[in-house]
């Protein structure tokens, strides 16, 4: 069996957020984490491969320093991790990264028993949308928003986590699973995973590599093959600190109507 | 020569600092109020492989190396002096000497559980009237043909209450030297808590480390199975001795962490609290106090790295232990008192963790060898005597 985890390295948003003369983020001068939902979607893979053996491939697109990430989720408990990575894969939209992602773990294979991990979306772009595009460009059956799963044999039965309940679904492998917060708990790295990641089994794919796939065609990839246009990327204005009143009684009702009338709101 | 870490060691760092902040942090305030040792956080760190760092993986450890075994008690001891100490003395004055001196049965046999943490380990050398005196020992070991017979008492053992495996330092018999001098031959011994007529007695309250575990050991009768002998018979001077060499680099690593998260507490808090209209950071004698610790505690990290590397590479190292130790702990004591003075009234108070880091702190003046010892360790081997 073999599970296959997307993850992508974002700005760490707890930092400043840099943004080039075009609009779009620049990332090389912004501190990178590994995506949180990502991290989930990784513990997702590494609790299935403590249950059943199965060999767990990481796989990023990005530029070469996302190598790091990829080291440290080796470390982790990953066994292989595959970075895609191109010039003439710059500026691509999620529709662009989806074609080029799906070649990718065509490349890679996926069996029967398989399971692709993604996390739900990334805090860059917060869209939500690479998950579910590469499903569909693989035609693979997927659940997004998994709060809870369990496998046996080739079924995972899945807990999605909707705006107001859950929904309990099963689907077959192979298929593609978008994961969240509520999933699990990310293990640490391992002090002997650590110094073992830097002698695992490491492949850059490059366009080269990817080229013979229908998916990946000049005008599907990149920049050029990205439907989506940035206008402008900015930090909101810091709103002021809130206020939080405890109590349900009169005395608290009051002090929020004095609040209110005192900034000319009532 | 280059004062960058590697990419593995850059690593490492981050993982021991996320899991300083997430799991031993939160923790340290009511370690230090109740005097429990965070068995939690002890499971979770033998999970990780924090428990046996720079063995090999053949004997269950991480297959690390001595530098980021320091850089783990350093990153602990930043948030937690307790938790420091517990991963200090388990992987110096136990695992280690049983690695460094032990058959190859007994280091499959106690490496494993003690790497994993399913074993803790401690080391029973000081007695009412011997510590680094080694000379003072009373406990006796007795060869009663097929098992050894242990008697006496040892004190101040750090990791004491919960631990499985000890280490103890006892009197094989008498020998004349070439001055013809009476001496004491002294052995090394693998205790397992259970062994017949082994007790732990007494649990000492402190000033500091209050959650690590400091008690009295006694042996009355102890049954030592005969393959429990740990090295050569007489080799305990020389075991002991190393072992101390060794166990200065983890405490020197525990000095510098809780010195640099004194800093760190120091340099937030002065970046916030505002006194005659200004951040108390704008005024200079707050600038140059920093500064200055700082850069004391830099020059130690440079001494703890130094040392844990050329035992590393199996270079001599006692005096570079010695100097790391004796200089970190004394800036450690110095930085975190200077940081409660920054402070000033809240530094006083449990609402923050300066105070206990400066209670912390003076521990590691004075044991693994106080200051003193450490300045007799290097004037030797200048060779002024």
């Amino acid at each position: 069996m073999k599970i296959i985890v997307c993850v992508k390295q974002v700005p760490d948003t707890s930092g400043k957020v840099a943004v080039n003369e075009d609009g779009t983020l620049n990332r090389a001068s912004m501190a990178t984490i590994t995506n949180p939902d990502d991290l989930n979607a990784v513990e997702a893979a590494l609790a299935l491969k403590d249950q059943t053996g199965a060999e767990v491939t990481v796989l990023c697109m990005g530029p070469p320093p996302a190598e790091g990430m990829l080291r440290e989720i080796l470390a982790r408990g990953a066994d292989r991790a595959v970075l895609i990575s191109g010039r003439e894969f710059g500026g691509s939209d999620t529709y662009a990264t989806s074609q080029i992602i799906s070649a990718a773990i065509k490349k890679i294979g996926l069996g029967d028993e398989d399971v692709v991990f993604c996390g739900r979306q990334a805090i860059d772009g917060d869209t939500a949308q690479v998950g579910s595009q590469i499903a569909e460009k693989l035609n693979l059956p997927q659940v997004s928003y998994a709060a809870d799963l369990k496998k046996e044999g080739n079924t995972l039965t899945v807990k999605r986590m909707l705006e107001d309940g859950y929904m309990t679904i099963q689907v077959q492998t192979p298929c593609l699973i978008t994961c969240i917060k509520e999933l699990n708990e990310p293990r640490y790295m391992s002090v002997a995973g650590i110094f073992d990641c830097y002698s695992m089994p490491y492949e850059v794919f490059d366009y080269e590599t990817l080229k013979d796939d229908p998916l990946v065609d000049p005008s599907t990839i990149g920049l050029k093959g990205s439907p989506t246009n940035i206008f402008k990327s900015f930090t909101p204005p810091q709103k002021g600190v809130g206020v939080m009143l405890e109590g349900s009684d009169k005395d608290t009702c009051d002090k929020l109507a004095g609040t209110l009338a005192a900034k000319h709101i009532i | 020569m280059d004062f960058h870490l590697s990419k593995e060691h850059e690593m490492l760092r981050k993982m021991y600092r996320e899991f300083a902040e997430t799991e031993v942090k939160p923790l340290a305030e009511e370690v230090d109020e109740t005097e429990e040792a965070p068995m939690g956080t002890i499971e979770k760190m033998g999970k990780l492989g924090m428990l046996g760092i720079y063995f090999p993986k053949k004997y269950g450890g991480a297959g690390g190396d001595v530098l980021s075994y320091a850089m783990c008690v350093e990153e602990l001891s930043k948030v937690c002096g307790t938790t420091g100490v517990i991963v200090s003395a388990h992987t110096s004055l136990c695992c280690a000497p049983i690695f460094e001196h032990g058959t190859e049965e007994q280091k499959m046999k106690y490496l494993p559980k003690l790497c994993s943490g399913e074993w803790m380990g401690a080391f029973g050398l000081t007695e009412p009237n011997a510590g680094t005196d080694a000379q003072g020992q009373q406990t006796t070991a007795e060869d009663m043909g097929d098992h050894w017979l242990l008697n006496g008492s040892k004190i101040f053992i750090t990791n004491a209450g919960f631990a499985h495996v000890f280490v103890i330092i006892a009197v094989t018999g008498m020998t004349t030297d070439k001055k013809g001098r009476k001496r004491k031959e002294i052995s090394a011994f693998i205790v397992e808590r259970d062994f017949p007529g082994f007790s732990v007695g007494k649990h000492e309250k402190k000033m500091g480390i209050r959650g690590s575990s400091t008690c009295e050991l006694v042996m009355e009768d102890c049954v030592v199975p005969k393959e429990n002998l740990l090295g050569k018979l007489s080799g305990g001077f020389k075991i002991a001795m190393q072992t101390l060499d060794g166990g200065r680099i983890g405490i020197a690593s525990q000095a510098l962490g809780l010195g640099e998260g004194a800093v760190e507490e120091a340099v937030k808090y002065t970046k916030e609290r505002v006194q005659f209209g200004k951040r108390i950071s704008q005024f200079q004698n707050t600038q140059f106090q920093l500064a200055d610790m700082h850069t004391r505690m830099q020059a130690s990290q440079f001494l703890v790295y130094s040392a844990a590397m050329k035992k590393q590479n199996h270079e001599p190292y006692s005096m570079d232990a010695a100097m790391a130790k004796l200089f970190a702990a004394e800036a450690a004591s110095d930085v975190t008192r200077r940081a409660v003075q920054l402070f000033g009234g809240y530094g006083y108070t449990r609402e923050y963790p300066v105070e206990r880091m400066m209670r912390d702190a003076k521990i590691t003046e004075i044991y693994e060898g106080t200051s003193e010892v450490q300045r007799m360790v290097i004037a030797g081997a200048l060779g002024v005597n």
